[in-house]
């Protein structure tokens, strides 16, 4: 593992599968009357968020506490940030408090890259998600869940995601989520296909490792997975599409559409859903929708990241046992 | 009146010659000169060539000091071999009346290191709507021939096609920033593999082109010039070759870093490689090559860009966008046009001196280096390679993409109608 969790494409796919295999650790302390683990006891993380989102903070926030680790979180609102502080005197600051680790979340593409690698600051770095570049912990607990319910819980222990058939619809072109699924599931042998209009789907995607497609329903039958972008209400005013009828009839999931994809397979949404948008409640709420079990796997999948990071090279639970033991 | 010999110079990259220089204008070029009375330079085997000439710099005086002062950025000229450079008006204020461009004109004479000749904006504020009062800067004490709104792009085809008509009155031109604004809304990096990879706004090539096309059809239209800045795609060429061959009036300019860098370099996320107009492909920097060869594109001009280290040293999307060039541009082209075999060095002369001179009407720059001409002139070590030490830069600003690149070629000396601006490298 590296010193720093900056893009899913940074991933081996040894790296990838210690990653989930990790994680099925630590979800396993999810279902004890005591979810914590000393792992982190006395190291410092701070949940540095210059973007406001609630879900992805508080996932990282449970994952540090269940580790024993010290939490700060900051939000760039109402903070120095807002009074025109840079970043980099920013994350100064902040080290300069003994911090261990970074979790960033900012909107500018390439920050967390900039803070791991210009000699800011020495602290561990986590991609929480930068502007429209990546979100690799989100592709983790993707990859995580596929794999948990396309080949088992136990049966996928130290398995990839080999000849799995992923495919992503909506809008890829402002998703980070969508680069670091595909760079994720390539590197763990799934086939992945994105579907989206043209308008939302970026110059130079040829080069990327999958396939693209103008057209839902012929991908659908061939799908073991397919995962819902939510598709924000304003891209429609700068015309990426006519209407939002329009959008989700051509690239909505309703329960017909669902009917056409494989038996086994699931739906998966990042969230926040747009009900009615790419997405009917119809879908959302089906036992095939994935959406909540994304939620909870996201904080053992972090709780793996940081473990891996910042824990060493002891092993995570085996030695939590002998400190709950004790 | 003092007299100075250089003795042993390729002029041109020819074969060695002694120039001796008496007052402000060259004496005599030949072979045995005598040195009697002169201060003797040995120029050992050094390329001599007309002082260059740069029709796109930024001084940032007046208003953003802190980057740049006419002061700096001519003793940065000096240093790279300029004895004259184009001021653009996009200062704090807007360089759009007689009194700002007066100004930075009268500064430059003051300091003495560089001709500044300040570039007039073409409507007021930058803003695109207005005419700015072209005429008045012309007829200025800094006698204003050439106007851009540099920085942004003269968006408005009717206000374009007036400010082309209009500045043919007193020859002058108009040098354009292509850049679609809609189509550049939010943009921060060539549009293509790279930027779907990194999640930066793209900025299509199409933006410029569709600009350039335009352009050169108004310039058609109405019977004017046009100056095409920092011209920076493989299909702006071949426009421009297109318009050319049709006998339109259009000059165009390339920049150093467009010569040599690509939009690769941006998976750094390092700013210092922001730009505008943003890197492109490899493809295209071999395209603006082989035009710079053909001539298609007429010169090379730094559109030097200074900016303090904060603005620098932070995330790609708040970076300004810029590079310094004028104290590297000379050693780039050494190394993308002369050490690839594309342009000898009397044909580097005409694309960085005699051009650019005759397209901004910048009298006493750009001639011959022959008896009876001003001396303006400057001698490059072209045997030299080394590292690139922005420490070392006169230059308020330190935003080089070359950082560490090893490159060829080091400017010696400088001279300004016969005064050394620059000795052994050092400034004067």
């Amino acid at each position: 593992m590296q010193r720093h969790l900056i893009s899913a494409a940074d991933l081996t796919r040894d790296d990838a599968v210690l990653i989930l295999d990790t994680a099925e650790e630590m979800a396993r302390v999810a279902d004890r009357p005591i979810k914590k683990l000393p792992t982190l006891r006395g190291r410092t993380i701070v949940n540095l968020f210059f973007e406001d989102s609630t879900r992805t903070r508080i996932s990282f926030e449970a994952a540090e506490k269940r580790l024993s680790a010290d939490v700060i979180n900051f939000s760039a609102k109402g903070s120095s940030v807002s009074k025109g502080e840079s970043l980099k005197d920013t994350a100064q600051t902040l080290e300069a408090m003994g911090v261990d680790a970074v979790v960033i979340r900012h909107g500018a593409s390439g920050a967390p890259y900039r803070l791991a690698t210009s000699g800011w600051i020495d602290a561990a770095v986590v991609n929480a998600g930068d502007g429209t570049h990546q979100h690799p912990t989100q592709a983790l607990l993707d990859a995580f869940t596929m794999r948990r319910r396309l080949i088992g819980r136990d049966a996928g222990l130290g398995q990839d995601l080999a000849g799995k058939r992923i495919t992503l619809v909506g809008d890829v072109l402002h998703s980070r989520v969508a680069r670091s699924n595909v760079d994720l599931l390539h590197t763990l042998g799934a086939e992945v296909t994105l579907v989206a209009p043209p308008t939302l789907v970026p110059v130079g995607v040829g080069n990327w490792p999958c396939e693209v497609s103008y057209d839902l329903d012929s991908t659908l039958p061939k799908s073991d997975a397919v995962m819902m972008l939510r598709v924000q209400r304003e891209r429609m005013n700068a015309a990426f599409f006519p209407t939002e009828r329009e959008y989700s009839r051509r690239y909505g999931l309703d329960g017909e559409r669902m009917a056409r994809m494989p038996e086994h397979a699931i739906v998966m949404h990042p969230g926040p859903m747009v009900r009615g948008m790419e997405i009917t409640a119809e879908v959302a709420d089906s036992d095939r929708c994935t959406v909540v079990e994304q939620v909870a796997n996201g904080v053992s999948i972090r709780m793996a990241v940081l473990y891996l990071l910042l824990g060493g090279n002891e092993p995570a639970v085996s030695h939590a046992r002998t400190a709950e033991e004790k | 009146m003092s007299k100075t010999l250089i003795r042993g110079a390729k002029v041109l990259g020819g074969a060695p010659q002694d120039v001796l220089i008496d007052g402000q204008t060259i004496a005599g070029v030949g072979t045995g000169l005598s040195a009697e009375g002169a201060e003797v330079v040995e120029a050992d085997g050094k390329v001599l060539l007309p002082g260059l000439v740069d029709l796109h710099t930024h001084l940032r005086e007046p208003g953003r000091e802190d980057s740049e002062t006419v002061l700096t950025g001519t003793r940065a000229a000096a240093s790279g071999g300029y004895t004259a450079v184009f001021a653009m008006a996009n200062t704090f204020p807007v360089a759009d009346t007689a009194g700002v461009v007066e100004q930075v004109y009268r500064l430059g004479q003051q300091h003495g290191y560089c001709d500044v000749q300040p570039i007039g904006a073409v409507t007021i504020g930058l803003e695109g709507r207005k005419l700015a009062e072209l005429g008045a800067m012309h007829e200025s004490a800094a006698g204003v021939t050439v106007f851009s709104d540099d920085g942004k792009c003269v968006d408005d085809a009717v206000i374009m096609r007036r400010a082309l008509e209009y500045v043919k009155a007193f020859g002058g031109v108009v040098a354009q920033h292509a850049q679609e604004p809609r189509l550049t809304e939010g943009a921060q990096m060539n549009e293509g593999v790279v930027s779907a990879e990194l999640g930066l706004g793209g900025w299509p090539a199409v933006a410029e082109e569709s600009i350039i096309a335009r352009d050169v059809l108004l310039a058609e239209h109405v019977g004017s010039r046009v100056h095409i800045c920092h011209l920076s795609t493989a299909g702006s060429v071949e426009i421009v070759r297109w318009a050319k061959s049709r006998g339109i009036q259009v000059t165009a300019e390339v920049t150093p870093h467009h010569l040599l860098l690509t939009d690769e370099l941006v998976r750094s996320y390092n700013p210092v490689y922001k730009v505008n107009p943003p890197l492109r492909t490899e493809r295209d920097v071999l395209a603006l090559r082989e035009a710079l060869a053909d001539g298609t594109i007429d010169i090379v001009a730094t559109d030097h860009a200074p900016h303090p280290h904060e603005d620098k040293d932070c995330e790609w999307a708040a970076a300004a966008m810029g590079m310094v060039g004028l104290e590297t541009a000379l050693s780039v082209v050494q190394e993308t046009m002369v050490e690839t075999g594309l342009l000898d060095w009397a044909q580097v002369a005409e694309r960085m001196s005699t051009k650019p001179a005759e397209i901004g009407r910048a009298t006493g720059h750009g001639r011959p280096v022959s008896a009876g001409e001003p001396a303006n002139l400057t001698l490059v070590d072209t045997a030299y390679r080394g590292a690139v030490d922005p420490a070392g830069f006169a230059s308020r600003s330190r935003n080089t993409p070359y950082e560490g690149c090893e490159l060829p070629g080091r400017v010696t000396h400088t001279w300004l109608r016969g005064k050394a601006t620059l000795v052994d490298g050092k400034l004067t």
